[in-house]
């Protein structure tokens, strides 16, 4: 007695569907299709616009100006340690080295000898390519033993002439540099990207020593201490 | 067109499509997994560049050699110095935790005046003026040795320089805080005339025999004593523990002696007997090298020291007592210590003795894996000051806490009986005390009455780089710089068999407007004038330290430390140029007899010892990364646990975890039990160090002191305090 009861909203609702076929799947397709267009929209545009805020660095600095002056190239001012470990960005005392005063008209060198060299104040650089502080990295390893050049890593930073805005991911607070520009995270040059796998696909090649025995693969101690 | 609910659905597959086809759910995960593996508020090290100084730990008195890394201009970490002959590398955890102590919350930032029970900050102008003029007052009116000072050491020109002051300006009144090396000290003098410290070869010795002493838990220079245990392990030493519970140090012995507390010394005679009835002395050794043995024996073979009554004395087996006695002399290197836990309480003289007849009676006295004495420094020459009539006089007044009167011509230091001579009279006869180090509020035994005697005095002034008891009790807090921002030379390591001298520099700049204790005193005399003035010609502590050192200055500031290696220990200086095991000097000592623990057994069931562990300081409040070592059966969140055996429980009705009542005739307090087979039935165990009453959140109000529910026991050999343990009772709370 039940089963005929049951099969009848199905068996009355098949010709209504089919009645009312052709407009009501253009709506359905449309608005699939403006689903996809706003969702798209949201993820390849809103989201990374919001995802990083944009920050100047504190003084424009002109990596070229510089680079054509000094006799040691990027070495000349982010030098190696005495023990080896990297100086990274210069600290002011490598800066009054030269300008003490300011030695030209440039407004961007005499505002930066009046904030910060007259009053002895450290320049707050905002580092590009700071790995989050899970990760160890030695440049010694990578520059002195693997004779990697700055630029594998770095780009063209000493050809250029002003600083690109620094952009912070608002939820890592780590530079933008690390996942790369591209949002989709596809990379024309080694430089474009600093994520892990971008590691790992050097170290691979280059058969890097203290991988796990037991995996045959790269070590997660290797930079995760 | 009709949107409706399929419209919707259509919007959504297709919102979610999309989502899966831009890098907005990938990106977010890669973020939120690097964030949460990052938290912001995870202190990290800054960057920078990383430089290493090498200094000495003052935190105690190993003096042991320490790296301090430091990221640009901050410390951020503490290790020990390879090349540093006491410590090798090795550091102990309050001496790592120390970078906490440096960076504490609770240190004291400016000079402080206490006005209407509250600190102001002051100028260090005003609050040395204002002192300076109280001592003033007190030399016009002919008491200048109602002066104390309270010192944790009585070595280097800080303390020198304090106890300089002092007899300039007429008081004898120096006092250092107690330790086992006091007794130690005065056995070494006793029995071998030397005026020297306790070395012990513990590296050397193939047989170690530890009466109560917490080898692992603080007792000497921790890394040097823990470097021993490892030596003596590739030896194939042994390692005997005699001791109440099963400490740590007990636990990694070879053999553990569960004896009664208290009866170390019985133990210690008993081991004497057994050896000298059947003749197991060195007898070369004996022969040529010591005096008195004769009345040694009359001591030692009374029937109160057999292996019979030993044992009924210490619990032990009289069997195991015979063995012991044996297995020791058998040794090639025996050596027996003593000083119970981590040493901060001098324990009897008597005891002491008897360990060190013991030691004696095997050869092991000023020869390799042997007891050392160790010349005192001699670097400090200063010349002697003048002294005016108000100076002589107080000098010659006796000191008030009795040391070298005529009951115990032989202590030094009885910081121990100062409370009971503070109650004394209807003004206390100290004015004024100065306190640098030992914070006598905390580690005084004796609960309300010994604070309660403190407080009568009118002056108190603290040197205290962080606002511990006795700096919260104080009138005037000068703050001395901590040991990472100043100067001090560290002359010897404690129970190092060598002499050595470590100098501690200035790995920061000082965070605070601190001064240097020396400095402090500089300056104090520079405002009395006259006579006090002249005895001091240096411009600062640094400049006093330069000059003092000499020559050896720029090899201390170079290396940091020097050490005698070929160090040959020196001949007896008694009488007799031998080790005497009897003189007049030693007969005139109040006979060896174990001291009960005080209170009425009648109404006290149980006994409180009280124990030390690495991860609990005394006198200094633990910094915060120890605190949060603290195991389990210590401290369950802010609880005390004590330990009882299960029989015990049960006779009491107590579970694991219990709230109980302890009371002494000194005091009562709630705290947790924790049932362990590691003490001995009718044994309270309770860690010292905790119960503070001031110092940082972290550390404060956790648990109770045990010096709080002790009573002060006064050895009637040598006035030291002697105190093991209380009488208690525990009930159900």
């Amino acid at each position: 007695m039940e089963e005929p009861k049951s099969s009848a909203p199905s068996s009355r609702s098949e010709p209504g569907h089919g009645g009312q076929g052709d407009g009501a799947g253009g709506a359905i397709i449309l608005f699939f299709i403006l689903g996809l267009a706003a969702s798209l929209l949201v993820g390849w545009v809103a989201f990374p616009a919001l995802l990083y805020s944009e920050k100047r660095q504190p003084v424009d600095f002109n990596h070229a100006l510089h680079n054509e002056i000094v006799d040691h190239g990027c070495a000349s001012c982010h030098f190696f340690r005495a023990d080896g470990s990297f100086s990274g960005a210069p600290k002011l005392a490598q800066c009054i080295e030269c300008h003490r005063e300011a030695n030209s008209d440039d407004p961007e060198e005499i505002r930066f000898v009046e904030e910060y060299v007259k009053p002895g104040r450290e320049v707050p650089w905002l580092v590009y390519a700071r790995q989050p502080d899970c990760v160890f990295f030695s440049h010694a390893a990578h520059v002195r033993l693997g004779g990697i050049d700055c630029a594998v890593c770095h780009g063209p930073m000493g050809e250029s002439t002003s600083l690109r805005p620094y952009q912070e991911n608002r939820i890592t607070g780590y530079s933008r540099d690390i996942w790369g520009w591209n949002i989709a995270g596809i990379k024309r040059n080694s430089w474009d990207r600093m994520k892990m796998d971008d590691c790992a696909e050097c170290h691979a090649q280059a058969r890097v020593p203290g991988g796990s025995v037991q995996t045959q693969k790269d070590g997660c101690f290797v930079c995760h201490k | 067109m009709k949107i409706d609910r399929r419209s919707f659905l259509a919007f959504v597959l297709g919102g979610a499509a999309g989502t899966a086809l831009s890098p907005l759910p990938w990106k977010l995960t890669d973020d939120i997994s690097i964030w949460t593996q990052n938290w912001p508020w995870t202190p990290v090290p800054p960057k920078g560049e990383t430089t290493y100084v090498d200094s000495t730990c003052t935190l105690c008195p190993g003096g042991c050699g320490i790296r301090v890394r430091r990221v640009e201009d901050r410390v951020v970490k503490i290790e020990g110095r390879n090349d540093h002959p006491v410590s090798r590398g090795g550091i102990c955890p309050l001496g790592a935790a120390g970078v906490q102590l440096l960076y504490s919350p609770w240190r004291v930032r400016q000079p402080l005046k206490k006005m209407d029970g509250r600190f102001v900050p002051v100028s260090w102008e005003q609050a040395i003026g204002e002192i300076a003029g109280v001592l003033r007052e007190l030399r016009e009116a002919g008491t200048p040795e109602a002066v104390a000072w309270i010192a944790d050491t009585d070595r280097g020109t800080t303390a020198e320089l304090c106890r300089r002051f002092l007899t300039v300006y007429g008081s004898p009144n120096f006092i250092r805080t107690p330790c086992a090396q006091d007794a130690w000290e005065t056995a070494l003098f006793l029995t071998q005339g030397q005026r020297a410290t306790a070395g012990f070869d513990l590296e050397r010795a193939t047989f170690l025999l530890s009466l109560g002493s917490g080898l692992l838990e603080g007792w000497g220079t921790p890394p040097f004593v823990f470097r021993a245990r490892g030596a003596l392990k590739d030896n194939n030493g042994r390692f005997v523990q005699a001791d109440a519970r099963l400490s740590k140090t007990a636990a990694k012995a070879d053999q553990w002696l569960p004896i009664l507390p208290g009866s170390e010394g019985t133990l210690a005679f008993g081991l004497i007997h057994v050896l000298l009835k059947e003749g197991r002395e060195r007898k070369p050794f004996v022969a040529a090298h010591t005096a008195g043995l004769e009345e040694l024996k009359r001591q030692a073979l009374q029937e109160a020291f057999s292996p019979e009554a030993v044992a009924q004395a210490t619990g032990l087996e009289a069997k195991a007592v015979v063995e012991l006695a044996r297995a020791f002399a058998a040794a090639e290197r025996p050596l027996a210590v003593c000083g119970r836990g981590a040493g901060r309480v001098p324990g009897g003289l008597q005891e002491t003795l008897a360990v060190h007849f013991l030691n004696a009676l095997v050869g092991s006295v000023n020869v390799e894996g042997g007891v050392i004495a160790v010349p005192e420094p001699e670097y400090i020459r200063w010349p002697e000051p003048e002294m005016d009539a108000v100076a002589s006089k107080g000098m010659q007044t006796p000191r008030v806490d009795g040391a070298g009167s005529e009951r115990y011509p032989h202590a030094r230091y009885l910081l121990n009986r100062l409370p009971e001579a503070l109650l004394q009279g209807d003004r206390p006869a100290v004015r004024v005390l100065f306190v640098s180090g030992g914070n006598p509020f905390y580690s005084l035994a004796g609960g309300e009455r010994t604070e309660k005697a403190l407080a009568r005095i009118p002056l108190i002034v603290s040197f205290s780089p962080f606002l511990d008891e006795t700096a919260a009790a104080a009138h005037y807090i000068l703050p001395a710089p901590t040991h990472l921002e100043r100067w001090e030379d560290v002359p010897g390591a404690a129970g190092y068999p060598k002499p050595v001298v470590g100098l501690a520099r200035p790995v920061v700049p000082p965070r605070f407007a601190t001064m240097p204790t020396a400095d402090v005193v500089l300056r104090l005399a520079r405002r009395l004038g006259g006579p006090i003035r002249a005895a001091f010609p240096w411009e600062s502590h640094e400049a006093c330290l330069r000059q003092t050192l000499g020559p050896a200055w720029e090899t201390l500031r170079r290396k940091g430390f020097a050490v005698e290696e070929g160090f040959k220990p020196q001949p007896f200086e008694t009488a007799s140029r031998k080790f005497e095991f009897a003189n007049a000097d030693l007969k005139r000592l109040a006979a060896f007899r174990p001291l009960p623990a005080p209170g009425d057994p009648g109404a006290f069931k149980l006994t409180l010892v009280p124990f030390d562990t690495l991860r609990l300081t005394a006198a200094l409040g633990a910094p915060p990364f120890l605190v949060k070592a603290l195991e389990s059966e210590i401290l369950l969140k802010n609880d005390i646990r004590v330990e009882i055996h299960p029989q015990t429980a049960r006779d009491l009705g107590l579970v694991d975890g219990a709230d109980a009542r302890i009371t002494t005739p000194q005091g009562s307090a709630r705290v947790r039990v924790y049932l362990t087979e590691g003490i001995r039935p009718g044994l309270v165990g309770m860690a010292r160090g905790l119960g503070r009453g001031a110092h940082d959140r972290y550390l404060a109000g956790k648990g109770v002191s045990a010096n709080r529910l002790l009573a002060a026991v006064e050895d009637p050999s040598s006035g030291l305090e002697a105190g093991w343990g209380i009488r208690a009772r525990l009930e159900r709370a």
